[in-house]
C-alpha cells in the first residue's frame, strides 16, 4: 500500500464482519458469567429474596388491595412487577461490565484491533440481554413454585416476557452510556442505584399506584417502569389486572377507569423504542469521546 | 534503509484538560526487521507516541504512517498490520490463556479454526502452552504479560508494539522475554519497545531513541548513547563540605570533570579506562586524605546518559516533569553533544 497524494481509501467493515465481532464480544463477556457464577448467583438471590420477601410478609397486607384477578394471590400480582424490577436493576451490570473493561485496558486491546467498532458496545448491551433471559427465567421458575399462574394464556405470558426484555435491553443502554460517562465501577454503581431506585418504587411493582398521593400517582402512572409492569400484568392476568379493585369501589366503574393491556403495552414499546434512539447514539458518541 | 516501516513528522498531542504537551514535535523513522527502542523516563511520551501509532490516541498535528497507512487516516487497515502489548497486561481474568489468545485471533478475523491453531502456536512459543487451559485469574503478574504478548502476536502483526514489556518481571523471566523478541525479529516482525533501562534497550534494540518531556534528545545504537558518556562511569558520595574540594582533586584524571548529581547526593564522573580509572580516584583522594563513603564503577545507566543529555538526572527528570506543564526548553543541554 503506497502513500500517494491522494485521498486515503478507508477500510470499512462489512456487516459480516460486525456480526461475528458482536458474536466474539458476546461470547466473551457471557463466559465471564459461567466462570464468576457469583455474578449471576447475586443478580438472581437479591430479586428472589424481594420475591419471598414480599409475598410472605406484605401478601397478607397488600393482597387486600390488589385486583381480583390475581385470585388474592399477591405472587401472581407481584412476579409481572419483580421481573422488571430486576431488568432494572439488572441494567447496572451494563455500566459496571464497561467500566471494568476500560480500567483493566482491555477496551484499548479491543481497539488497537481490525474489528467493528460497535462490537464492544453491541457486545455488552447483548450479552447483558441473555444475561437477563437467563435470570428472568430464574425468576419465572421460583415464581411458579410459589404459586404463581398465568390467568391469560401461554401467549400473553411470553408476549411479556418479550415486553419485560425489550425493555431490559433499552435500560442497558441507558447505564452504559451512564458508565461510559464516569467510567468508574464504583461511581456507575452508586449512580445505576440512585436513578432506579426511586422509580422502582415510585412505581406499580409493589403497591398498586391508586393508593398513592395524587401527585405523586400522575408520576408513577407515566414513568416507563409503571407502564412496562403494567404491560405485563395485562399481558399475563387480563385486563382486570390494571384495575383498582376494593372495598367501597365500584367493579364496574374502576374496570371503565382502568387504563387498557394494550394501551400499556403500545405505550411500554413506545418507550423503549424512545429510550434506544437516544441512547444508542449517545453511547456509541460517549464511547468515541472516552476512549478517543 | 529500504522503505520505512514506520514514520513520525512532527507529532504533536497536548492533553488539554491536564495541559500537558505530552509530544512536542516527535519525528522518526526506521525500517523494518529491527527492534527500535524508545528510552525514556516516567511521564516522558513514550505510551503516548505508542498509543498515537496504534490508532488508540489522535494526535494534534503531524504525520504517523505504520506498514505504509496513515494511522489517522485509515486506522482500519493500520490495525491489520499491528500488535499491541499494552504497559498493563489487557488481559480476560475470567477466561483461560487459551481463549483469551483465540478471541484476539477472531477479532483479528482469523477464521475459527486457524485462531485456534495461531493461539496454540503462539502460546507454545511464549512458554505457556502448560498453563493455556487454567483461568487468566490464576496466572502470575508475569505470565500476563507473556499472554498479553502472545495476544498481540497472534495476528502476525508486521509491527509489534511493546510498551515497557519487561516492568515488574523477574530478571530471569526478563532474559526469557528477549528472547521471545529476538526470535520474532528473525522471523521478520520489527518491533517498537519502550523501556526504562538503558541495558534492555542496548541488549535488545538495534536502535534507539532518547525521548524526554515529549522530544526526542537523542538518536543511534547502544554504542554510540553509550559513547557520548565515555564508556563506564563512577559514582562516589563524599560528605557535603569535602565536596568541592574532591571535585577539584579529580581534575584531569577523566575527560570530565566531576559532576554533582544532586538528585542521587552523589559525583560522578566518566572513566575511560574503567577500574584503571578507579584505581586512580581511589589513589588521589586517599593522597589529599578525602574521606569517601561509597564509591562504584559501573556502566552507563539511563541516568548517565540523561545526566550527559540534559545536564540532570532521569529522577530529575521525572521530578521535573511532575510539575512542569507545558514544555519549555530545557536548560542546560549536556555537555558532551
Ligand atoms: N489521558 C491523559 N490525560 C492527561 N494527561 C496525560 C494523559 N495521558 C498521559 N498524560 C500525560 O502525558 C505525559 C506523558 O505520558 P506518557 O504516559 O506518554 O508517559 P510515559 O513515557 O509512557 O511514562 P511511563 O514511563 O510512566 O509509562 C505525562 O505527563 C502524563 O501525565
Ligand atoms: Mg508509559
Amino acid at each position: 500500500m503506497a502513500i500517494t497524494s491522494e485521498k486515503v481509501e478507508r477500510a470499512r467493515i462489512s456487516p459480516m464482519h460486525a456480526a461475528k465481532d458482536i458474536a466474539v464480544i458476546t461470547r466473551r463477556n457471557l463466559l465471564r458469567n459461567i466462570r464468576l457464577p457469583q455474578l449471576l448467583i447475586f443478580a438472581t438471590v437479591q430479586p428472589v429474596m424481594f420475591l419471598l420477601l414480599f409475598n410472605y410478609v406484605f401478601g397478607g397486607a397488600i393482597g387486600q388491595a390488589i385486583p381480583a384477578i390475581a385470585q388474592g394471590k399477591y405472587i401472581n400480582w407481584l412476579l409481572p412487577g419483580l421481573l422488571i424490577q430486576v431488568a432494572a436493576f439488572g441494567a447496572g451490570q451494563t455500566a459496571l461490565g464497561l467500566t471494568e473493561d476500560l480500567s483493566k485496558g482491555v477496551i484499548d486491546r479491543f481497539r488497537s484491533l481490525p474489528m467493528a467498532r460497535s462490537a464492544v458496545l453491541a457486545g455488552r448491551t447483548l450479552s447483558d440481554l441473555i444475561r437477563n433471559g437467563f435470570v428472568i427465567t430464574l425468576m419465572v421458575v421460583m415464581g411458579f413454585v410459589m404459586g404463581f399462574r398465568y390467568q391469560t394464556s401461554f401467549i400473553g405470558f411470553v408476549a411479556g416476557l418479550l415486553v419485560a426484555m425489550m425493555f431490559a435491553f433499552a435500560l442497558s443502554w441507558i447505564m452504559a452510556s451512564i458508565g461510559l460517562a464516569v467510567k468508574n465501577p464504583e461511581a456507575a454503581q452508586s449512580a445505576t442505584f440512585l436513578g432506579v431506585f426511586p422509580l422502582v418504587f415510585a412505581s406499580s411493582v409493589f403497591v398498586p399506584t391508586q393508593t398513592m398521593p395524587d401527585w405523586l400517582r400522575t408520576f408513577a402512572e407515566v414513568q416507563p417502569i409503571t407502564v412496562t409492569t403494567n404491560a405485563l400484568r395485562g399481558l399475563m392476568l387480563g385486563q382486570e389486572a390494571l384495575a383498582e379493585f376494593g372495598p367501597g369501589i365500584n367493579p364496574v366503574q374502576a374496570l371503565a377507569d382502568a387504563p387498557s393491556v394494550h394501551g400499556q403495552v403500545l405505550m411500554s414499546l413506545l418507550w423503549s423504542i424512545g429510550i434506544l434512539m437516544i441512547f444508542v447514539p449517545l453511547s456509541v458518541r460517549v464511547y468515541r469521546r472516552t476512549v478517543g | 534503509m529500504s522503505k520505512p516501516i514506520v514514520r513520525v513528522e512532527n507529532i504533536v498531542k497536548v492533553f488539554k484538560k491536564a495541559n500537558v504537551r505530552a509530544l512536542d514535535g516527535v519525528s522518526l523513522e526506521f525500517g523494518a526487521g529491527i527492534v527500535y527502542g524508545l528510552l525514556g523516563p516516567n511521564g516522558a511520551g513514550k505510551t503516548t507516541l505508542i498509543r498515537v501509532l496504534t490508532t488508540l490516541l489522535r494526535a494534534d498535528s503531524g504525520y504517523a504512517e505504520v506498514a505504509g497507512v496513515d494511522v489517522a487516516a485509515d486506522p482500519t487497515s493500520a490495525r491489520t498490520h499491528i500488535g499491541l502489548a499494552g504497559q498493563y497486561a489487557a488481559v480476560d481474568e475470567y477466561l483461560t490463556g487459551r481463549e483469551n489468545v483465540e478471541m484476539v485471533g477472531r477479532l483479528y478475523n482469523l477464521p475459527a479454526k486457524e485462531a485456534t491453531k495461531r493461539a496454540d502456536e503462539v502460546l507454545h512459543n511464549i512458554g505457556l502452552a502448560e498453563a493455556a487451559d487454567r483461568t487468566v485469574r490464576t496466572y502470575s503478574g508475569g505470565m500476563r504479560r507473556r499472554l498479553d504478548l502472545a495476544a498481540s502476536l497472534v495476528g502476525r502483526p508486521q509491527v509489534l508494539f511493546l510498551d515497557e514489556p519487561t516492568t515488574g518481571i523477574d530478571p530471569q523471566s526478563r532474559l526469557g522475554l528477549w528472547d521471545i523478541i529476538r526470535d520474532l525479529v528473525a522471523g521478520g516482525t520489527t518491533v517498537l519497545l519502550t523501556t526504562q533501562y538503558l541495558d534492555e534497550a542496548d541488549q535488545l534494540a538495534n536502535r534507539i531513541a532518547v525521548i524526554d518531556n515529549g522530544r526526542l534528545i537523542a538518536q543511534g545504537t547502544g554504542d554510540e548513547l553509550k559513547d557520548q558518556m565515555g564508556g563506564s562511569v563512577i559514582e562516589l558520595h563524599v560528605g557535603d563540605e569535602v565536596r568541592d574540594q574532591a571535585i577539584e582533586a579529580l581534575t584531569g584524571l577523566s575527560t570530565e570533570a566531576a559532576a554533582f548529581d544532586q538528585y542521587r547526593g552523589s559525583l560522578r564522573l566518566p572513566a575511560p579506562d574503567g577500574s584503571q580509572t578507579l584505581l586512580n580516584v581511589v589513589r588521589r583522594l586517599d593522597e589529599r586524605s578525602i574521606a569517601v563513603q561509597d564509591i562504584a564503577l559501573h556502566k552507563p545507566t539511563l541516568d548517565d546518559v540523561f545526566l550527559t543529555l540534559t545536564g540532570r538526572g532521569a529522577a530529575e527528570a521525572e521530578a521535573e516533569a511532575e510539575k512542569v506543564t507545558t514544555s519549555k526548553r530545557r536548560g542546560p543541554r549536556g555537555r558532551s553533544n
